[in-house]
């Protein structure tokens, strides 16, 4: 198969707004002959459901959750970039397009990594509009501050809650599309195929999940926005109901799935504590501003934590080694999320972990605090400030800034953060990799669109921090409602379908099987413990370091557990009722093929790049060595029958503005 | 650590429902939904069916999270989500109830999930500003305050999860349509429609049948962000206003 990105020609600058401007164009009362399947609710999914409603189109949208607003993206804590340089330090959209290549380690396409820069700073205005209350300087502008992988203050927030606020505005711009009956919202509903017709992505069958109803749903072009795949590790930062089924169920109709070894580990998360934890949770990037992250000099020094018997602030200035600072001057604790990771799994590794299990650094806020309540002391005029008064008023200032996230770290751990460093540790948090997409958000399969984290495109081989939100809202406010004109101006005339075509029924038919074939199969083992089990292999040999045995090792023992899965699961309940052990159930058994697929991938790219670090390709300081000559390429894998090996399609990368460089953040 | 738990099962909306003992072998370090999930794996390993409970982010801010416990929306920890609640604050041997939330505008679907879906139709009936993509001004043409954009970040906190219903003797839906009318309606954005706003999303609330506003504050008591009541007289200054203001 030949894989057309379809980035227009011309100069990258510009690229999109002459594409805009010649792209066929569908007429309003043409629009609303037309209907548009949205499946999710989340910035991506709620943004372009809103979007196209106000548009005119028809649109459905779906979600698993008994809300709209209840949908991951409310989780995302530090920010949002844009390239709007309020700050006068010299950002750009030219900055914001080549920090995101570079941080995505030259794996991503220019001309759709631009495009994101240049919308990035619509994206403020309209969220500002929708009432969205950002932080703002005393002056009333917006205020912005620093994230991983770049030298300018570009990142937009709303306290450690940015993503539930611009979610929120994403839900009102969908709520208000729903009161008018423009969308039609489907709460609890799951889906569980999509539906070709002559090879047009034509609509989906669903689940209802409180009655278990089989249903079906028909459109001129169906959109996914149905988020990342991080939960093939069970343990991430991801909530409990994060999947990949609606990805992977277009897979097994045809759709391509690209670069899913490009998993990202995200430094700053509080360390796992036991066998029956059921998620790990972030502290937010935004914390590196201020934290600083060490690990004590010397074994016995960490020994001694580890026992209980020292505490963190026991150890001297001169015995702490703040390897993110040493290593990396340029960028210090502010290096992007992969280079973070590594080093702390590294120092780990040596034996300086400071948590019990050894897989634990410290974030420290100390000289943060110090230094805030200096400035704030002199700025008062106070005249020899005590010890005392200068911390308390620089922690007055930190709680300001990262109070929520604080909080979170002491309800969970039961530790003051100001008191004592934080502990952290790398946890799986994003996943690049996704359904292959055009510059159109067209999958392979002509009316599949996807959307947000669930495609591919942007990031590259790693993410830099603040930087899911801004797609996450291009993709559905500024990128889809034009590019599915590309599509859906050739259909005007398309009738709408009906769903007794035997399409329709073949899917519903190969969706209630696969159901009735999980109640019956009548074993002993939970879903759940099968997913635990899937977490472990993955994280073993397919997480922050991986090698070639270890990846064939991991596909072997992945091969098996699907077998034990179809042997020996248990499914209690039935399918016509609210039945959360199915549900998982299904989403499990996709797990299941996607974590093979992204072994496979990963074993295939013979290189490190970005979140993918492979220890046979590494360079002496043990930094990811890439190999552009044999690896500047999109993998993107079709795997419609599983009982056959997966088929490699690749996409040839070309940086025609941007000089390819060894990533150096030294 | 051992805990006695008297949990609400019920089939389905219409089923009635009862209390069922369980007990569970916890440990201090678990989260209170962990404690439940090793709860359904021993109630799945015997065949037997698991409790139903909603929950998703486990982080305190997607609002999926619900539960009475022992008397308490999201259960005895000021300003905590079900979810971030920890075991360490219950001991050994304690009966623990858990019950869904009770309000007429909440049905139960099964067991410990209720129906929320009237928040949504309360955001719907003009919980939004009317702006189109594509329609907006710079974002710093609009000036707004710090303390202006505190506040209404304050309100805009709220996570929709309902436990003011739920600790509401009145069931009453104030303090979550207090919380949108004051988010907007502190802001310039929201200044042009907030009387159509007060007035329709206060008229959508009694259709779903929340009961009045008796000022009992168990709301903010009970809210897991700290939500404050003061949301509820700028909600009633507005809506006061729109009577005179709007045909509604």
């Amino acid at each position: 198969m030949e894989l057309n990105g379809k980035v227009p020609p011309g100069d990258l600058a510009e690229k999109w707004t002459k594409y805009k401007s010649s792209m066929p164009l569908v007429s309003p009362d043409n629009k609303r002959r037309l209907d548009v399947i949205v499946v999710g609710s989340g910035l991506a999914g709620a943004s372009a459901a809103a979007s196209l409603g106000e548009l005119g189109y028809n649109v459905k949208c779906f979600t698993f959750h008994d809300s709209p607003r209840r949908a991951h993206s409310i989780a995302a804590q530090g920010g949002i970039n844009a390239a709007k340089n309020y700050k006068n330090d010299g950002d750009s959209v030219y900055r914001l397009f080549y920090d995101t290549i570079k941080g995505g380690d030259y794996r991503a396409r220019e001309g759709n990594v631009h495009r994101l820069a240049e919308v990035s700073v619509d994206i403020i205005d309209q969220c500002v509009a929708q009432g969205v209350p950002f932080a703002r300087e005393y002056g009333g502008t917006l205020d912005n501050r620093s994230f991983g992988g770049t030298q300018v203050q570009r990142t937009f927030y709303a306290r450690g809650q940015t993503g539930q606020q611009l979610l929120i505005g994403a839900y009102q711009a969908l709520s208000r599309q729903i009161s008018l009956g423009k969308v039609t919202m489907y709460n609890r509903h799951e889906m569980l195929d999509v539906v070709l017709i002559d090879g047009k992505a034509r609509g989906i069958i669903t689940r209802n999940l409180v009655t278990g109803k089989i249903e079906r749903h028909a459109a001129h072009a169906v959109v996914l926005g149905t988020g990342g795949y991080g939960n093939v590790f069970y343990l991430s930062t991801n909530a409990m109901m994060c999947n990949v089924t609606a990805a992977w169920r277009a897979v097994r109709r045809g759709a391509l799935m690209a670069n899913p070894c490009y998993t990202q580990i995200h430094p700053t998360c509080i360390p796992q504590y036991g066998d029956y934890q059921s998620k790990l949770t972030l502290m937010s990037e935004s914390l590196r501003n201020d934290g600083r992250v060490w690990v004590p000099k010397q074994k016995a020094d960490a020994e001694a934590i580890r026992q209980g018997k020292k505490r963190g602030a026991d150890i001297p200035e001169a015995d702490r080694d703040y390897y993110l600072e040493r290593r990396y001057p340029a960028y210090g604790n502010l290096v992007p999320r992969d280079v973070a990771s590594r080093a702390a799994k590294m120092v780990c590794d040596e034996g300086l972990g400071i948590v019990p299990t050894g897989l634990g650094v410290y974030l420290d806020f100390a000289a943060a605090i110090e230094r805030y309540g200096k400035s704030k002391a002199h700025s008062s005029n106070m005249e020899n400030p005590s010890a005392q008064q200068i911390w308390d008023l620089g922690k007055a200032i930190v709680e300001e800034k990262y109070g929520n996230l604080f909080e979170m770290y002491e309800k969970i751990t039961g530790e003051d953060p100001y008191r004592n460093p934080m502990k952290i540790y790398p946890a799986v948090h994003y996943t690049m990799g996704g359904l292959w997409v055009d510059y159109n958000l067209e999958t392979n399969i002509p009316g599949l669109f996807a959307a947000g984290e669930c495609n591919f495109s942007d990031h590259g081989a790693n993410r830099l921090g603040a930087s899911a939100l801004m797609q996450g809202l291009a993709d559905g406010y500024f990128v889809l409602p034009y590019t599915i004109g590309t599509f859906l101006s050739k259909e005007i005339r398309t009738p709408k379908f009906n769903t007794d075509l035997p399409e329709f029924a073949e899917a519903e038919k190969a969706v209630r099987d696969r159901l009735h074939g999980f109640m019956t199969t009548n074993g002993k083992q939970s879903a759940e413990s099968f997913h635990r089990r899937l977490g472990k292999i993955m994280w073993e040999y397919c997480g922050m370091a991986r090698n070639a045995e270890g990846l064939a090792k991991a596909r072997r023992l992945i091969q098996e557990l699907k077998a034990e899965f179809y042997a020996d699961l248990y499914v209690p309940g039935s399918t016509d009722e609210f039945n959360p052990e199915l549900e998982k159930a299904a989403r499990v058994a996709d797990f299941l093929e996607m974590g093979e697929l992204m072994c496979i991938d990963a074993l295939k790219r013979s290189e490190s790049c970005g979140g993918h670090f492979r220890e046979e390709f590494q360079t002496e300081e043990g930094e990811a060595m890439r190999d552009d000559e044999h690896f500047m390429f999109v993998a993107a894998w079709g795997w419609q029958d599983t009982s056959q090996e997966p088929e490699l399609h690749k996409e040839p990368l070309i940086y025609e503005n941007i000089k390819v460089a060894a990533r150096s953040y030294k | 650590m051992k805990l006695n738990l008297k949990i609400w099962r019920q089939q389905n909306a219409k089923a009635s429902g009862r209390f069922e003992s369980y007990q569970v072998d916890a440990n201090e370090h678990m989260s209170f939904l962990e404690m439940l999930d090793v709860l359904n794996e021993g109630l799945v390993s015997t065949q037997k069916e698991p409790v139903a409970f909603e929950h998703d982010c486990r982080e305190g801010i997607c609002g999926t999270c619900s539960l009475v416990i022992t008397g308490q929306p999201h259960g005895p920890q000021s300003g905590t989500t079900t979810c971030q609640l920890h075991m360490r604050h219950f001991h050994e041997g304690e009966t623990i109830v858990i019950e869904p939330y009770r309000a007429k505008a909440f049905p139960v679907l099964k067991d410990l999930v209720v129906d929320r879906s009237a928040f949504d139709r309360i955001i719907q009936a003009g919980g939004y500003v009317s702006v189109d993509t594509g329609a907006a001004p710079d974002g710093n043409d609009i000036l707004i305050g710090k303390e202006v954009a505190a506040k209404s970040f304050d309100a805009a906190a709220c996570i929709g999860c309902g436990a003011c219903v739920a600790a509401c003797p009145n069931a009453s839906a104030m303090l979550f349509v207090s919380a949108k009318v004051s988010h907007l309606a502190l802001l310039p954005q929201g200044k042009p429609e907030s009387a159509r706003r007060a007035m329709n999303m206060v008229h959508q609330m009694d259709e779903e049948g929340f009961g009045m506003c008796s000022n009992v504050t168990a709301c903010e008591a009970e809210c897991p962000k700290g939500i404050s009541v003061e949301n509820i007289a700028r909600l009633n200054r507005e809506f006061i206003g729109a009577s005179f203001t709007t045909s509604k």
